[in-house]
């Protein structure tokens, strides 16, 4: 528009009431040189606040590698049960016998039957990855199971604390006075409830109430265990999103630049969309992406305690509980779902804290 | 020309009390109490006061964005707001036979016309602008919500406008307000509230959170604007240096009341009001010599809380000239010659 003269600015100042551009010389209308046609076009890129953000995450190796780490598990997850020909819940058999002889095969190995199967036929069968275990089942391919459940575990609970707690955090730190007032201090007891053992409690009653209800439904191959994890944290642990979100909406209210809006006389709907909300925005998304690993290890300990995913299906935290048994034998088995667990969480963690950097304009 | 044509501004008698809550109860906070100014089209009224004194709920209740406790405010002619109190010659509320106050005529008008007329610019200049938004969208929200331009070309063409006339450079339109300095970012706050083209524009401690070396050039720009543009301000500011420098007439306010009004150079060279004399006295004098030579007035005791005010003249507590009647009553504000209006019994 720099390019387009001064007869053309005088024409438009009927409309540009505010302004009187003839005030302005021609000289700062100049036509834009090409260099500073190459600037606009820099600075036109970083326009949305997503790329901005985006752009200084890539810039974070940590926050990187964590993605790349993410991606290969769930890619992991996704394919290799298509790959893999045995089931988390099959006994390995051979031939349609049943395969006494292959429980707690080491990595890479074959029991004798399957051994002498491949000599007669000729055929290879599939490598047991990471061997299996006392059940003669494929240790693998549980691990596999056992993450995508513990992964669903995670991003299930979060969501569930994201939506109750957005939705009573903002209600608070909107509405204020008295109404806040109340809403808080129901926080406030229920944060006070020592969560592990209300969990522990919860799931006990839970168990044995909800079995008859979710009979004979897809629910039931989850086990009660494993619903009255997600109640447990809807019940439990929207509490600190909410007061998170509350504070946010409350401090963002504050600020002048809410204040500046209203003395220009846009309205609440606006105000709530343009300057309220995406301020909030990062802080809500950062804070359930760290939901993620802390449900994880929520589910990993109830797990672990025996409190978790009913049989056989399995996650991380009861496959390292079940490998206590043969932990001196065979410790790989207690490894590598503590390690996968290991690795989930960091890089979760690690990725939270990248996109707090990235995209909490603040610290910038 | 009538009273009313006079005054671009005329705001009367003018209460912002907050709620505030002490345990179980809630008592009021009176951070504005019984206040009356009025401001000429182009003119550029100063407004100091110590820090806490109710400078800035001075300029948010008359920009409504407070809902005022009592009062009545009258911009351009039009009545925005009135409590509907009545009031003697002496100031004083004119009481029915139950002895309750003698309510008129309410008004409270819908203000969104009027925020086209007055606008503020804000005190801090970090929280006053938008992290999420660039610049461009935040010169333009205004002309957004008034919509005040027909394309996006037109719409593009005023931000820029408004942004050279600010003393920012256009090409920056695009960036986000942290990557500017305080000055730049006080500019864009500027260039926002002028986006409308008001006549009046409220400018709350603009300067008072910059680097001492830009609030002269900030200064000027206010200045210059005003020049070209004819708006008046009401310029708050707790330094009475530069207040002087850019004011027309000057108001002091101590507690939530006024103390003294008077053209600028006359309260400068003729302070009546024993606290106007103690703030020229804490101005800081460039030569040591005459800094020595002149008596320091300086003031005993800490500023009362607003929640326990002092009765009768608030600044008592801290008054050379205090006598019985200062703690019975409130002077009023009473002209004193030239415009000249002091509330003082003895001074
Ligand atoms: N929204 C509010 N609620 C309660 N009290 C307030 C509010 N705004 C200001 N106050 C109080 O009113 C008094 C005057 O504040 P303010 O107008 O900000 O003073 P100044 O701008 O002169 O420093 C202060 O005591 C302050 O605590
Ligand atoms: S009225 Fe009394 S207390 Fe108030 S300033 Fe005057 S002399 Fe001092
Ligand atoms: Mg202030």
């Amino acid at each position: 528009m720099q390019g387009n003269g001064n007869e053309e600015l005088k024409k438009k100042q009927f409309l540009s009431a505010q302004v009187d551009l003839s005030k302005f010389n021609s000289a700062q209308f100049e036509a834009a040189t090409d260099e500073e046609k190459k600037q606009q076009d820099v600075m036109g890129e970083s326009t949305t606040f997503f790329k901005d953000g985006m752009r200084r995450l890539r810039k974070n190796p940590l926050a990187m590698a964590s993605i790349i780490i993410l991606l290969l598990i769930i890619v992991t997850i996704i394919v290799a049960p298509h790959i893999v020909p045995y089931k988390y819940y099959e006994i390995i058999s051979v031939d349609g016998v049943r395969d006494k002889s292959a429980s707690n095969l080491a990595p890479f190995t074959y029991s004798k039957l399957e051994t002498q199967y491949m000599k007669k036929t000729g055929e290879k069968l599939f490598p047991h990855i990471l061997g299996t275990d006392s059940l003669s089942r494929d240790y693998f391919i549980r691990v596999i199971y056992g993450t995508r459940v513990s992964l669903s575990v995670g991003i299930v609970a979060s969501v569930m604390v994201l939506m109750i707690g957005l939705l009573y955090g903002s209600i608070a730190g909107y509405f204020g006075g008295r109404i806040d007032l109340i809403m808080m201090r129901i926080v406030d007891i229920i944060y006070s409830l020592p969560d592990m053992l209300i969990i522990i409690l919860l799931s006990v009653v839970l168990n044995q109430t909800l079995a008859p209800f979710i009979a004979g439904t897809v629910l039931e191959s989850l086990g009660t265990n494993m619903i009255s994890i997600f109640i447990v944290f809807g019940l439990l642990y929207w509490v600190s999103m909410a007061r998170l979100i509350r504070g946010q909406i409350l401090t963002i209210k504050n600020n002048e630049y809410v204040l500046a809006a209203r003395c220009i006389g846009t309205k609440n709907g606006r105000i709530l969309r343009r300057h309220i909300l995406p301020n909030c925005l990062s802080v809500i998304i950062i804070t359930t992406a760290l939901q993620v690993p802390s449900a994880i290890f929520t589910e990993s300990y109830l797990s672990f305690l025996g409190l978790g995913v009913s049989a056989p299906l399995t996650s991380l935290g009861s496959l390292a509980n079940d490998a206590r048994a043969g932990m001196q034998s065979y410790p790989h088995r207690l490894i590598v779902p503590a390690v996968t667990i290991c690795l989930i969480v960091l890089a979760l963690n690690l990725l939270g804290d990248g996109l707090r950097d990235a995209f909490d304009s603040k610290l910038n | 020309m009538s009273e009313n044509e006079k005054y671009l501004l005329k705001v009367e008698h003018l209460k912002q009390y907050f709620p505030v809550r002490r345990g179980f109860k809630t008592i009021p906070l009176k951070a504005v109490d019984d206040i009356s100014f009025s401001v000429k089209p182009g003119e550029t009224l100063g407004l100091v006061g110590e820090s806490g004194c109710g400078k800035t709920t001075v300029g948010r209740t008359l920009l409504r964005l407070y809902q005022p406790t009592a009062g009545r405010i009258v911009f351009d002619g039009d009545v925005l707001f009135d409590s509907g109190e009545q009031y003697d010659e002496n100031g004083k509320v004119v009481l029915g036979a139950d002895g309750k106050p003698v309510i008129g005529n309410k008004v409270d008008v819908n203000m969104l016309p009027y925020r086209k007329q007055m606008q503020m610019v804000f005190q801090d200049p970090y929280s006053s602008l938008n992290p999420r938004m660039t610049v461009e969208d935040i010169i333009g929200e205004p002309l957004d919500v008034h919509k005040l331009y027909r394309s996006r070309d037109e719409r593009r063409e005023k931000i820029l406008g408004l942004m050279e006339l600010v003393g920012l450079n256009a090409e920056h339109a695009m960036r986000y307000a942290h990557e500017f300095s305080g000055g730049q970012r006080q500019r864009i706050g500027i260039a926002r509230a002028l986006a409308v083209n008001p006549k009046f524009i409220v400018c709350d401690e603009p300067v008072s959170a910059l680097d001492v070396s830009i609030q002269a050039q900030v200064v000027n720009m206010f200045e210059e604007l005003q020049e070209k543009l004819g708006v008046a301000y009401l310029f708050i500011a707790h330094d009475l240096l530069v207040v002087h420098h850019i004011s027309d007439r000057i108001a002091v306010m101590y507690l939530g009341k006024m103390m003294e009004l008077a053209d600028a150079d006359e309260l400068n060279e003729n302070p009546i009001h024993p606290y106007t004399l103690s703030l020229l006295s804490a101005v800081p004098i460039p030569d040591p010599e005459t800094a020595r030579k002149s008596k320091r007035i300086v003031l005993e005791g800490d500023v009362p809380s607003p929640l326990n005010m002092p009765t009768g003249c608030p600044f008592r507590t801290r008054c050379r000239y205090a006598t019985e009647q200062c703690a019975k009553e409130m002077p009023q504000l009473t002209d004193r010659g030239n415009g000249h209006f002091v509330a003082c019994f003895n001074k």
